[in-house]
Parts: C-alpha cells; sequence; structure tokens
C-alpha cells in the first residue's frame, strides 16, 4: 500500500526473451505467430540411450546477445538466458540505470531446476564418470558452487545492473516463473520496490534432467517426428517435449511508469496459486485448485469471465494436464470459456519448466500489445475431454485487453495471472 | 475465499517454533544446547572425509526419519526433507495446530532451500552415468528439485493456500518469513515457514570449497570462531527451524498456547558488487537492517538484541561490524551480538530461520546465549555476549541475515505484551 492507503498498482514496461525459434523478443514473436515449431533431436549430447530423445534447444549465442568472455564462462546457461532477455527488457522500457532509484530497483527471477547442466558436468568431472562416490575435489570447474545454488540466477542478474533492492529466486517448479513476477507485483503493491526485473529461466536439456522424466513417461517419445511431437489438447498427444529459454519483464509501479510517459505493454491485474496437496506429479481431474486460483486472480482485478480475451494455457501436452486446464476453465469461466481462444506456445517452444511460465507471460504483454492470439501448432484432432478453442495451427489477429495465463506444476503448484490494457488507456479509448 | 488483496492491518505472529539442529534434534535441547554454548561441529562420520580440505560440519547424528515418515515417503525424498518434515510436524505440535480442522486454503506453506535435495541428485547422478539412463530412479524429478519440500509438506498437511519456495542461499530463511508475511497480509491464516539444508553430502562439500570461505582447521574448537581475532572460515552445517507463522486473528481466536513474537520489520538488499564477494563497504548490508527498522516504525534504540550472521570470515565479519555501527551509530555498543550459527555452522537456507527461531526463544526466557569459540574479539566495539548466556528482558530483537552473491535481508521479531 501507498502512504495514501491506495493499492499501488504494477505495469509491464519492458520485455525480453530468449526461446527456442527465436532469441529475441521479436523473433520469438514472429515465430510463434508463424505457428513454427522449434522442437528438434536434441542436439546437445547424445540421447539415444533416452525414451525421450527431443527438445526445443535454443540457437543462442551469449556473446551475440551481449554477455562478455567471462560472464559466458562463469554463469551456467539459464542465467546467461536471464541476463540477455534482462537486457533486452531493460532496453525497452527505456530505463536508464544511470539515473533510476536502484535502491528501489528488485529483482525476482525463477527457475525450476537451476545449475543442473554445471553440476551435472562437474559431477562427470570429479567423479570419474560417476565411478566414485566421494569424489575429486581437485577436478572441480571453477564456478561449481554458483551452480549448486540457483541463487546465483538474483545475484548475477542483480549485478548486471547495480539492482540493490530486496532479491529473489522463486522455485516453485513449473510454475517458478509466473510466480516469480507475481512475488515482484506483490513487492511493488507493499511498496518494497519501484521498480522490479522479473522472470524466469531455465536450460534443463541435459542427460541427468530428461533421464529424470523418462521413468514417469513425462515427456513425449514421439522421437521420429520431433517436429509434431509437441501436441496440447490434441487427441494424440503423448506428453511434453523439454524445452528451455527464459524471458524477463520489467515490472513498474504504475503512477511511475505513466509519468515518464513509458510504453505500457499492460497492467498486473490478478496473481493467485494453490497447491493442491494431493500428489507430487498427480492432477485430480476436478481441477479444484487451479480453479481456485484462477478465480482470485479474477477477482482482484473486478475481472469478469467474458472480460477475458485470451487464455494462454499450461498447455504442456501430458493427458492429464490438457484435461485437468480445460476442466479448471470451463468451472471458473462458465460458458465463456468455449468462446475465448486459447492456445499453448509449448507446442513451438517446448516445456521449459521453471522458465516457460515467464515466457508465457511475455507472450501475454505482446498479445495484448499486438493484437494477436498466437496458435497451438500440431492440434489436429479434437479430443472429447478437451473441446475447447485451442486456436489450431494459425494465428487470430484480436484486439486482446485482459489475457489469463495459467501454469501447474510438480509438487501440486496451480498459478494464474491475468495482464489486462490498463483502465487510463481504455477509458481514453486508446 | 476473498480475493487476495493485500491488507496491512493483518499481522503476522509465530505461534509454533520446530528445530532439527546438530546440537539437538527438537526445539528445547537444541535451545538448552545453544544457551549453554555447546557446539555440535565435529568430524565429518556421514562419509570419509580425509581426502577434503574441510573435514568439519555441524551434522545432525543418527538422525531417524522413520520416526516421522513413512518408509515409502522416505525413498522419495531427500534427507533434506526428511528433516523438514519433522521440523514442520513439531511446528504445529508446539501451536496445538491441527491441520484438518481448518480451510485447506487458508494454509500456506512457504520455505526456503539452498541446494535441494543434493545428495539424492548426487546418487541419481551417479546411476545415470554409471549404469545408464534407465537406471535413473523415478523419484528423481520430485526429490532433488528445490520446491520438493514445500510439495512434501503441503501434501502431508493437506494445505492448498498459496505457497512458495524462495532462495537466496544464506538469507533464504528471512525471505521465507517475509514471503510468509505477505501471504498472510493477502487473506491467508497459516504459513508453515523457515527452511533446512542438509548440505554434507561427498559433492554438495566439493561444490562449497571453490568458494574459499570454509575453515580447512582440523580442530574443532579453532575453525568457525565468529568475530574472534582467530576467525579463519566457516563450517557447513545441516538441520534449520520451520515456523508456524500465523495471522494474529487467527491465533487468538483459536487461542494458541503461545505467541513468541510478531514479525514487524522485513529489509532486503543486493550488493549487486560482485558474483562472489560482499561489497568492501557495508552500505547495503547496513540499509537492509534500516530499512527493517523502518518498516518496523522503530528506531536502532527500541532494538534490545542483534542475531548477526556471523559469517566467520575476519573481512566478512568486519563489515558486519562496520554495517551494525552505521545503523546504531552511538548505541553500537550497548546493542547485545549474539550468534545462535557458532555452536551448528552454517546451515544456508535453514540458518537464518533457525536464527530467527533462537530470537524467538530468547525473548520467551529473557536470555543470550553466549557465541561459541568467541574469545578474542577481532573488534572491540560491539558488545557480543561470550562466555556464556546472559539474562536480560527482551522485547524487540533484529535478525541479520546474508548471502553468497550479495544478499542481505534483516528481519526485526517483537514479544507480545
Amino acid at each position: 500500500m501507498s502512504d495514501e492507503g491506495t493499492l499501488r498498482r504494477t505495469a509491464v514496461t519492458g520485455v525480453g526473451v530468449v526461446a527456442p525459434g527465436g532469441s529475441t523478443r521479436d523473433t520469438f514473436w514472429e515465430a510463434i505467430t508463424a505457428g513454427r515449431t522449434a522442437t528438434r533431436g536434441i542436439t546437445f549430447f547424445d540421447a539415444s540411450g533416452f525414451r525421450s530423445q527431443i527438445a526445443a534447444e535454443c540457437d543462442f549465442d551469449p556473446l551475440a546477445a551481449g554477455l562478455s568472455e567471462h560472464e559466458k564462462r562463469r554463469m551456467d546457461r539459464y542465467i546467461q538466458f536471464a541476463v540477455a532477455a534482462a537486457m533486452e527488457a531493460m532496453t525497452d522500457s527505456a530505463l536508464d540505470t544511470d539515473t533510476i532509484d536502484l535502491d528501489r530497483t528488485a529483482v525476482s527471477l525463477g527457475s525450476a531446476v537451476g545449475g543442473t547442466m554445471v553440476l551435472e558436468d562437474g559431477y562427470v568431472a570429479v567423479s570419474n564418470h560417476g565411478k566414485e562416490w566421494l569424489v575429486d575435489p581437485d577436478y572441480a570447474p571453477p564456478f561449481l558452487y554458483q551452480g549448486l545454488i540457483p541463487s546465483s540466477l538474483a545475484s548475477e542478474v542483480a549485478l548486471k545492473f547495480g539492482a540493490h533492492g530486496p532479491s529473489v529466486v522463486v522455485s516453485t517448479g513449473c510454475t517458478s516463473g509466473i510466480d516469480a513476477i507475481g512475488y515482484g507485483h506483490q513487492m511493488i503493491q507493499d511498496d518494497e520496490a519501484d521498480i522490479v526485473i522479473a522472470g524466469a529461466a531455465e536450460s534443463g536439456i541435459s542427460p541427468i534432467s530428461m533421464a529424470c522424466f523418462d521413468p514417469i513417461k513425462a515427456t513425449s517419445r514421439r522421437n521420429d517426428d520431433a517436429a509434431h511431437a509437441s501436441r496440447p489438447f490434441d487427441r494424440d498427444r503423448d506428453g511434453f517435449v523439454m524445452g528451455e529459454g527464459g524471458a524477463v519483464l520489467i515490472l513498474e509501479e504504475m503512477g511511475s511508469a505513466l509519468a515518464r510517459g513509458a510504453h505500457i505493454y499492460c497492467e498486473v491485474t490478478g496473481f493467485a496459486s494453490r497447491g493442491n496437496a494431493f500428489h507430487m506429479t498427480g492432477l485430480k481431474p476436478d481441477a479444484s485448485e487451479m480453479t481456485e486460483a484462477i478465480v482470485d486472480a479474477m477477482a482482484q482485478g473486478g475481472t469478469k469471465p467474458e472480460d477475458i480475451d485470451y487464455i494462454n494455457a499450461h498447455g504442456s501436452g501430458t493427458k492429464q494436464n490438457d484435461r485437468h486446464e480445460t476442466s479448471a476453465y470451463k468451472k471458473s469461466l462458465g460458458e465463456h470459456a468455449y468462446n475465448v481462444p486459447i492456445s499453448s506456445i509449448k507446442s513451438m517452444v517446448g516445456h521449459s519448466l521453471g522458465g516457460i511460465g515467464a515466457i508465457e507471460m511475455a507472450t501475454c504483454a505482446l498479445a495484448i500489445d499486438r493484437g494477436v492470439v498466437p496458435p497451438t501448432a500440431n492440434w489436429e484432432n479434437p479430443d472429447p475431454e478437451c473441446d475447447l478453442n485451442y486456436t489450431p495451427k494459425v494465428a487470430v489477429r484480436k484486439q486482446i485487453d485482459v489475457a489469463l495465463s495459467t501454469g501447474s506444476g510438480f509438487g501440486g503448484f496451480q498459478s494464474a495471472m491475468i495482464f489486462s490494457v490498463p483502465g487510463e488507456r481504455r477509458n481514453a479509448g486508446l | 475465499m476473498s480475493p487476495t488483496i493485500p491488507s496491512p492491518d493483518r499481522r503476522s505472529v509465530i505461534t509454533g517454533i520446530g528445530v532439527v539442529a546438530p546440537t539437538g534434534q527438537d526445539r528445547e535441547s537444541w535451545w538448552q544446547a545453544t544457551r549453554a554454548g555447546d557446539s555440535g561441529i565435529e568430524r565429518i562420520e556421514r562419509f570419509d572425509p580425509s581426502r577434503y580440505p574441510v573435514t568439519l560440519a555441524g551434522e545432525v547424528k543418527d538422525f531417524d526419519p522413520e520416526s516421522y515418515i513413512d518408509q515409502r515417503l522416505i525413498k522419495q525424498t531427500d534427507r533434506w526433507t526428511w528433516m523438514a518434515l519433522a521440523a514442520a510436524q513439531e511446528a504445529l505440535d508446539d501451536a496445538k495446530f491441527v491441520p484438518s480442522e481448518h480451510d485447506p486454503y487458508s494454509m500456506s506453506v512457504i520455505t526456503a532451500s539452498s541446494s535441494g535435495g543434493n545428495e539424492f541428485g548426487q546418487r541419481e547422478i551417479q546411476a545415470l552415468w554409471e549404469k545408464g539412463p534407465v537406471f535413473v530412479g523415478a523419484y528423481q524429478s520430485i526429490a532433488w528439485f528445490y520446491a520438493a519440500t514445500t510439495g512434501q509438506i503441503s501434501i502431508k498437511h493437506g494445505m492448498k493456500g498459496p505457497s512458495g519456495v524462495v532462495l537466496a542461499e544464506g538469507a533464504g530463511g528471512l525471505e521465507a518469513l517475509a514471503h510468509s508475511r505477505r501471504t498472510i497480509r493477502r487473506g491467508v491464516e497459516t504459513a508453515v515457514s523457515g527452511g533446512v539444508e542438509a548440505p554434507i553430502g561427498p559433492y554438495a562439500l566439493t561444490c562449497q570449497l571453490g568458494t574459499g570461505f570454509l575453515s580447512t582447521a582440523q580442530d574443532p574448537g579453532a575453525a568457525y570462531r565468529p568475530f574472534d581475532a582467530a576467525a579463519n572460515g566457516y563450517v557447513p552445517g545441516e538441520g534449520g527451524a520451520i515456523l508456524l507463522v500465523e495471522s494474529l486473528e487467527s491465533a487468538q481466536q483459536r487461542k494458541a498456547p503461545q505467541i513468541y513474537g510478531e514479525i514487524v520489520g522485513y529489509g532486503a538488499t543486493n550488493d549487486a558488487h560482485h558474483w562472489g564477494r560482499p561489497a568492501p563497504d557495508p552500505t547495503q548490508f547496513a540499509r537492509a537492517m534500516s530499512v527493517a527498522l523502518k518498516n518496523a516504525g522503530i528506531g536502532p534504540a527500541d532494538v534490545d538484541a542483534v542475531v548477526a550472521d556471523a559469517f566467520g570470515v575476519p573481512e566478512i565479519d568486519a563489515l558486519e561490524v562496520e554495517a551494525i555501527k552505521a545503523v546504531f551509530g552511538e548505541q553500537a555498543g550497548k546493542v547485545p551480538v549474539i550468534a545462535p550459527k557458532s555452536g551448528v555452522g552454517r546451515m544456508y537456507a535453514g540458518g537464518a530461520s533457525l536464527d530467527a527461531a533462537a530470537a524467538l526463544l530468547a525473548m520467551r526466557d529473557g536470555a543470550l546465549p553466549p557465541i561459541v569459540n568467541l574469545d578474542e574479539p577481532a573488534s572491540g566495539e560491539l558488545d557480543f555476549v561470550s562466555g556464556a548466556e546472559r539474562s536480560e528482558e527482551l522485547s524487540t530483537i533484529l535478525v541479520n541475515a546474508r548471502g553468497f552473491g550479495g544478499f542481505n535481508s534483516a528481519l526485526v521479531l517483537r514479544r507480545m505484551s
């Protein structure tokens, strides 16, 4: 709350993205609105012994993205994504780090699995390829501690911009991205910061991360047709396709954003999360917890079901998720669930675990800004349990004033976030 | 449930405390040991540490997960989660809070972690590289990641409120409590909150060596001597504390057996100076304390004691002395400073919540525990409590915590009058 007792509001004034198929905001947007899939056979390591051998990899060059040689060397890949996305978002916001109050600039970033790539590589080096439990520290590569503790993600981004406000990494599995932006929004509401560098990143395309989803059959084994393997809401979906990447949004207190004439993509008008307290990986078909989260997020901004112009779904492409989510939309939005366009960009960029929630919120900001609903690629065959409008294959032009995004993850986490065109702009008829 | 609009009028109090620590596997035995100045730092027994330069740690010895959780869950989770489930149970019992009697959506779980289920992870990476992908077990995906503990606590106790997992290395425990306050302000009644860490595995220890901050002393009495002239690094410890944070309204309504204190102030900053070292000046650390005091609506003169972060590396201890001096000015020499970590080691995400527990129990008992191994302070400018515990009426305590990567957090706790 502000001193005057009115609720402080959060504007989104900058967007940066590093995703498969597009390592910048605009190339990413072009790719997903064209319905292009970035899923392919894994090139990072020999995946031939794995059940799922496909992923959406980023063609990312940290030096081209503006990182220094030393940053490239000391940062795990997911941190590089976040730093690159944060630089793009900061430039986009036109905020000048020489003049903003850095003491009031916070960092809230998400990641589900953190430095697994550095940790796995380091482990192979110190354990003689997994042969020794009592590993030999003499073979330890530098910066291994940063790999052990994903809080490095927030440290590095704070360091990059000299942000001296509160900084934190949020690690709530696959809802980390939405939740990190939600925490940032709460920091602004509670007057802990005026600007928050918020988002998430993940780089989990490594043997151990791929291997841990094999035994629970969570990932797709459509290895012979990688481009069409991620099939959210399609009858023939068979699991998610691992992705990587990240996105960062610049969140700014609405009053200051308006005062400086910033380009305001949208306002954060709702954020809620619930736990299903049921199972670490299983979802109850009744979807009551995701429904609660959506209803709460709507209530915060006075959003009615029919106000929602677009739903960016978690849509991971697992049997249970897509059914669960469809049910949550029907319960929370009633009839409107059948009318509103829904899409899952995971059909194109895969599921980057903790990173994807931020990429999806960036998608919502861009969808509102540019008036386009990105499609769900690969949607071909109706599933009687998923009978809503999933915007198959082709993007749709549409004025979007309010967008809802949902996330669901291991641990039972269910989150919902709503971005809206600020009331000021709607009233002015702009 | 009403929409989660923040209301600063909703106050957050602590009604239950659960502890698992090297010097005691429950709240009162750890606290008695802490007041007596006992140390739990010894040569590592979980594995043979002889090939490592660091051989000492604060281990929770003979911890028996079967006393707290069933066999099936033990197989699915890391030691870190076992200890957190044990501490959460103790906190709920202490508060006489029976989750099944409450609205599931009114209860949150918000924990801190730093290294997750690293030992479980090491075992599975070893299986992968030694034998192949099909030997990686089904539970790796839910045991290693940082959200495992929050998820398991929420499932065990049927808690469906907004849940969270925060990471800020050694500051994480305070960040979890601060986020619990944010969440209670938004309408939730309780948050099981705090942090636990289990960083004493062969690979996790190897990862820690690179910072250069760990003590290589072989004699437990010579290692981890925060603020002492002979300070030479810190010793890692395992364990932590889980607290039940509750809205004051709920605690009063259900006549909670005790209210240990209220979270009245919080401040956090980042040095944003260097990827591996704290800033050479105490500006941002001091600012975290000042912001927390301002947030509490009090001044330095209102603080009865400071729980120091107590890093144990001479230059970094000196920065904390400077930061406290900057905040407290002329009163700096008058406010007692304690460091309960000195008896158990630095527990990363577990350390700061254990310090918060120490502050709450110090206020309950009017007793400040001595800093272990503080024989000759490197700086004579602060009032370090050493040698023996000190009796004192305490109503407000400032808890400091720092994390690798520039994190500085401070929390103000106040006894309920």
